[in-house]
């Protein structure tokens, strides 16, 4: 009786001299932004999940947005 | 799609700082890092220089190259991403790179070292887009809105320009061409290969 319990004493405190275990993997799956959020600030214009739609309003705002020449002829 | 890339036009940058507030306010940047900043060439003098800095995203991207733990990765758009779970804020990142990009935050009493942070081209992270465990390891997540760097999109002279790499040089070919001056692009010839950069021959970018 007094050995099983100086055993699972000393299981019980060894157990925190164990490794760790490691569960971080190398690099995570990223979702691709045309996939969209499920947040309400998206920009109107397009449609989640549609690459050729996200491409070109993102191509529309660029141009747009930072082309100084299309306001000003 | 092409790559998704910066220009700063330093023919245009008034050094108004508006892109580093931008970034700070959208991605709510703490104290001590700055994802981006303006860096003024020949300060004082006539004809000073300003660029607006962070990480270019660059086609060989030296920060994966050396990271030990692999944390860096490159989406299809071509935006250098990390993963802050496996960052062990080693710094080699920071040594490497040429634009100073990677930011190290030091909390805790011996100036720790925590896990680095850098621009994102507002593409966020690993976690699910939106979602408010990216919004806080990243901040916000506006490609995936269907929107450019607020950086870029804030500037108030268009000195900095963000988006599709074809797209954006379109841009800046036709300042170039229109004002017949300013055709050098600071830090493209180092994020993208020197072919790219529009420097005249033997410049450095």
């Amino acid at each position: 009786m007094k050995t099983i319990l100086v055993l699972s004493v000393a299981v019980l405190t060894l157990a925190a001299c164990a490794e760790r275990e490691q569960t971080a993997s190398g690099i995570k799956s990223d979702a691709a932004p045309f996939q969209g959020t499920n947040r309400q600030f998206m920009a109107k214009g397009w449609k989640p999940g549609d690459r050729n739609s996200w491409e070109q309003e993102l191509k529309v705002r660029t141009v747009q947005g930072q082309n100084d020449y299309v306001k000003v002829p | 799609m092409a790559r998704m890339k910066f220009i700063c036009d330093s023919e245009r940058c008034i050094e108004c700082n508006g892109c580093v507030t931008a970034c700070k306010n959208e991605h709510e940047v703490p104290w001590g890092v700055n994802r981006r900043r303006v860096v003024t060439l020949n300060d004082g003098v006539p004809g000073e220089k300003s660029i607006s800095v962070a990480c270019m995203h660059c086609s060989d991207a030296p920060c994966m190259a050396v990271c030990p733990t692999n944390t860096f990765y490159r989406t299809e758009e071509g935006v250098v991403l990390h993963d802050k779970d496996t960052c062990i804020g080693c710094g080699y990142c920071s040594y490497a790179c040429p634009f100073g990009a990677p930011q190290f935050p030091a909390a805790g009493t011996f100036g720790v070292r925590g896990k680095m942070d850098k621009c994102t081209f507002c593409a966020g992270g690993p976690e699910a887009n939106g979602s408010q465990a990216e919004f806080e390891k990243y901040g916000r997540n506006r490609l995936a809105e269907g929107k450019l760097p607020a950086c870029a999109e804030m500037c108030s002279t268009k000195a900095l320009l963000a988006g599709d790499g074809d797209v954006v040089a379109d841009i800046f070919r036709n300042r170039v061409v229109k004002r017949g001056k300013g055709a050098e692009v600071w830090g493209w010839g180092t994020a993208y290969g020197s072919k790219q950069a529009g420097q005249p021959n033997g410049a450095k970018s």
